[in-house]
This record gives C-alpha cells, structure tokens and sequence, in this order.
C-alpha cells in the first residue's frame, strides 16, 4: 500500500494503463535464456524478496517483485530505461529467499546487461570499466601508494596483463558496445 | 591435512584503500604457518563487470582461475566480492558445461583453458577450516578477555547459498567463532547478516549510508566497543564513512572497525604498529589499550 500512495504522491508514476502494444511478449524467453535468469517465469508474486530486500527498504521506488512482474509482462522499454534497476546492492538475500528459487538479482544483472547493450551505463561503472582497461584494475592504483607499499614492507603488486585485459574486451563484443554507450547521470 | 599454501588474491579494493588489512592478514598468516605465494599478473576479479556485461565478467574470473591452475594452487581472497565471483564462477564453470565451452571460446584467444582444478576460499574459511580452531588458539598469547564486539561477515561470503553453502547466511558463525578464539566477546545484534550496500555507492550514495547508519546503531545499542569486518567493502562503509555518516546524521558513533586479522594479531601479542592499526579511520587507540 505505502508503495502505491508514496508513488502517487511524487507523481512520478501514475496509475498506468498497460497498453498490449507496450509488452513484448516474447521478452520474458529472451531473459528466460540468460545464465541465471532462466527461472524468470516461475515468480507467483508473493513478494518475498521486496519484503526482505535492504535496498527497498530505504527506497520508494526500487521494487524487484515489480521487476520481475514487469519482465514476464514483457515491458521492456520500461525496465531498459529504468534507473532502479541500477539499486540492486547485490547481497543476494532474494536469491537465498525465494520460495519459487527465482534469481532475482541475476534477473536484474540481466537487465543491466541489455540497458548497456542499448547504450546506457551509469557513470561510475564507466569510470570502473575504463581503469580495468588501462591498469587490470577496478581503480587507477597510484605510483605513489605503490611505493608506499614497498615501504610498508609489502611485496610489489603484480602487474596485470594488459594485452589479455583488452582482448578480453574485444572477443567479448564490449569494446563495440563502449563505443556507443550514454552516461546515466 | 591440507598443505597451507595459497595463492593470494588481493583485488584492487585492498591494494588501492587498504593496506592495513593486508599487512595485518599477512603477519597472522604468517604466524600460523600459512604460507602465500603472490598471483603473477592477476586482473580484476570480474564483480564490477557483472552488472554491464556479463560473459566479459565470467572470462575476467576465469582467467585469475586459469593462472591458479598453471600454479596448482588453491585461491585465498581477502575481499567478499572477489571471493563470491571466483568461488562463483570456479563452481558453475565445473558444473555447466555449455557455459565452460563458451568461457573456453573465449579464452583460447588469450592462450588459456579453464580445467577445474582449484577451489576457491576466502580467508575466514581457511582460517577456520584449514588452519583449524585447535591451531589459532594455541598462537593466541594474550587473549582478549575484556573486549566486547560484534561481527560483520558481510553478504558476499556467505550468499548465494547454493554457491557457497559453507555455513547459514541467516546466521553466519565463522567470523563469530574465529574473533571468541581471540577471547573476545563476540555480541549478537539486530539484523546481523544486513548488507552494507557498498555495491551501488557508485550510482547512489543516500541509501549505501543509510544502511550503514542503522548497523551502526544496532551495534551501538549492545553496548559493543568494537566492530570485526573481513572484506574492505564493508570496511570502508563503515570505517571510511562513519565520519560522513555522523555529519550527514547529527549523531556520534565512534565506533572503532578493525579488520578481522587486526583483532587476531593483537590476541597473538603482536605489537599495535605492526598491525597498522594506526591507518584505520576511527581511532581504535581504546581497543589498543584495553588488549594491552
């Protein structure tokens, strides 16, 4: 209920109509066929994993039952231009939780997936992608703290393999995908 | 018995923010008999690449794998995160076979193929089950009675289940075990296994704080003098940040957050500075002195 009029009162989600021409029908087999997400069609709603979600909790918005629903309801364009589906934290208590062994949350990972192959990704995976891609490393580790290290009296940190690193982008197809994809700001 | 030998994966959370729980891992270890050879040209465990593409997060894991396996080596991580993809990925590569050939696809172009011959743990897990209890306990010189603190094992070592099954995400007592060998005092608190939510501090930074406030001030209302962690994540939410959380909250916790091999290291009577316990954020000098 607290859903429904918070929602309302923010105006930022009316009570929508779904229109049968907004749903792809075929969608919910798309998703059904990503490791992971191939139980898409069993969730019977009971909301298990929004009560237990911490995220929801501290969220209006960020619902994974009404993810999931919208999914098999096949509103893509709605899930793909979604920011909240950015808020997943990850902590895979859904996944432990549900009733129906539904994987939320790779569910989730799986909208991502394709949000970015649509060519939009928040800004700071972007900043993260960009480093692996030039050090091997989720962060621009500095020469400075890499002394540091030494003094500290810890052993030098390896050095990745860089050539590996932007093969793996290439094989992968996600270099094409970084060429087109927008920020989220 | 299990020979004690891993390959040490660090990530890039600890080698970037947190030193201190590497030094502090690296003495204990040492102690106990543990001995770590360094992963040559190790990359990005793969978490922060699930989220925008999932195959090139699979191939970044299976790699570190790879290297693993030209080492004949089993895998210790310090970080949830890089645990809960290896140990991920290492399991559903040898059990699914259409998802082994499609890594290996890839992989061969970069000279390497996944085998399936190491196991992933993290370090509480060889700490407990490796090294043992019976073990620690005899390194332990002067156990800390008088301290009281509570445990964050954090999400990532313990969920999925279906993955990791080493013990009940709902009630996780490894950690819990691993700091009473120390003779401390290990607290029960409200909504112990809670996320910290670290992972979307990149998109929205309102809620990961909030999240960490009410921890904060669950462990608060126990009465505990300090809080254990075993992955950097964590840590920085609720060391890093306390600071952060108290300005943007009105309220003061002071809550001292060591790293799980911190608090070891000080049962096993090894000098303060050697722990670097001086690099945390909230001033732990307290727990220093009431361990001495």
């Amino acid at each position: 209920m607290v859903e429904t009029e918070k929602t309302e009162e923010k105006g930022t989600e009316q009570k929508a109509v779904l229109k049968s021409t907004e749903m792809d029908p075929k969608f919910k087999y798309k998703i059904s066929k990503i490791p992971g997400a191939e139980k898409v069609m069993l969730c019977f709603q009971c909301g298990t994993c929004t009560a237990d979600c911490p995220i929801s909790r501290f969220d209006d918005f960020y619902r994974p039952r009404k993810l999931i629903r919208m999914t098999q309801l096949g509103l893509k364009d709605k899930l793909l231009s979604n920011d909240v589906i950015w808020l997943c934290s990850t902590c895979f208590t859904c996944i432990d939780h549900c009733p129906q062994d539904v994987g939320i949350a790779s569910i989730v990972r799986a909208l991502r997936n394709l949000t970015v192959e649509r060519g939009h990704m928040p800004v700071g995976y972007r900043e993260q992608v960009s480093n692996i891609l030039k050090t091997g490393y989720a962060y621009v580790i500095s020469d400075l703290r890499l002394k540091k290290r030494q003094q500290k009296g810890l052993p030098a940190l390896p050095k990745a393999n860089l050539k590996s690193v932007a093969k793996v982008f290439n094989i992968t197809g996600f270099s094409k995908t970084l060429e087109k994809v927008e920020d989220i700001k | 018995m299990t020979d004690l030998k891993y390959l040490i994966f660090l990530g890039c959370a600890i080698p970037y923010r947190l030193p201190s729980y590497e030094i502090s891992a690296r003495k204990v270890l040492k102690k106990l008999g543990v001995e770590l050879v360094e992963m040559p040209e190790f990359n990005c465990c793969g978490f922060p690449l699930d989220p925008v593409n999932h195959d090139m997060m699979l191939t970044f894991a299976a790699r570190n794998l790879c290297l693993a396996e030209q080492q004949n080596l089993n895998i210790m991580t310090l970080c949830n995160g890089c645990f809960g993809i290896l140990n991920h990925v290492n399991k559903e590569l040898k059990e699914d076979k259409k998802i082994k050939e499609k890594v290996n696809g890839y992989l061969k172009e970069i000279g390497m193929e996944f085998k399936g011959t190491v196991t992933v743990k993290h370090l509480i897990h060889v700490l407990a089950e490796d090294v043992g209890f019976q073990k620690i306990k005899m390194t332990v010189k002067k156990p800390l009675s008088q301290l009281r603190v509570v445990q964050h094992s954090g999400c990532h070592v313990v969920r999925p289940a279906k993955y990791i099954g080493f013990e009940d995400p709902e009630n996780p007592t490894t950690l819990k075990k691993l700091i009473q060998v120390t003779g401390a005092k290990c607290l029960d608190y409200m909504d112990e296994p809670e996320c910290c939510g670290a992972p979307i501090v990149g998109v929205n930074e309102e809620i990961p704080l909030q999240l960490a406030r009410e921890k904060l001030d669950h462990i608060r209302a126990v009465g505990a003098q300090a809080m254990i962690t075993c992955c950097p994540y964590c840590h920085i939410m609720y060391d890093l940040n306390q600071p952060r959380i108290e300005r943007a909250f009105n309220e003061k916790f002071g809550i001292p957050v060591l790293h799980y091999p911190q608090l070891l290291g000080l049962s096993m009577g090894i000098a303060p500075e050697e722990l670097a316990l001086k690099e945390l954020r909230v001033n732990a000098a307290e727990i220093v002195n009431i361990c001495s």
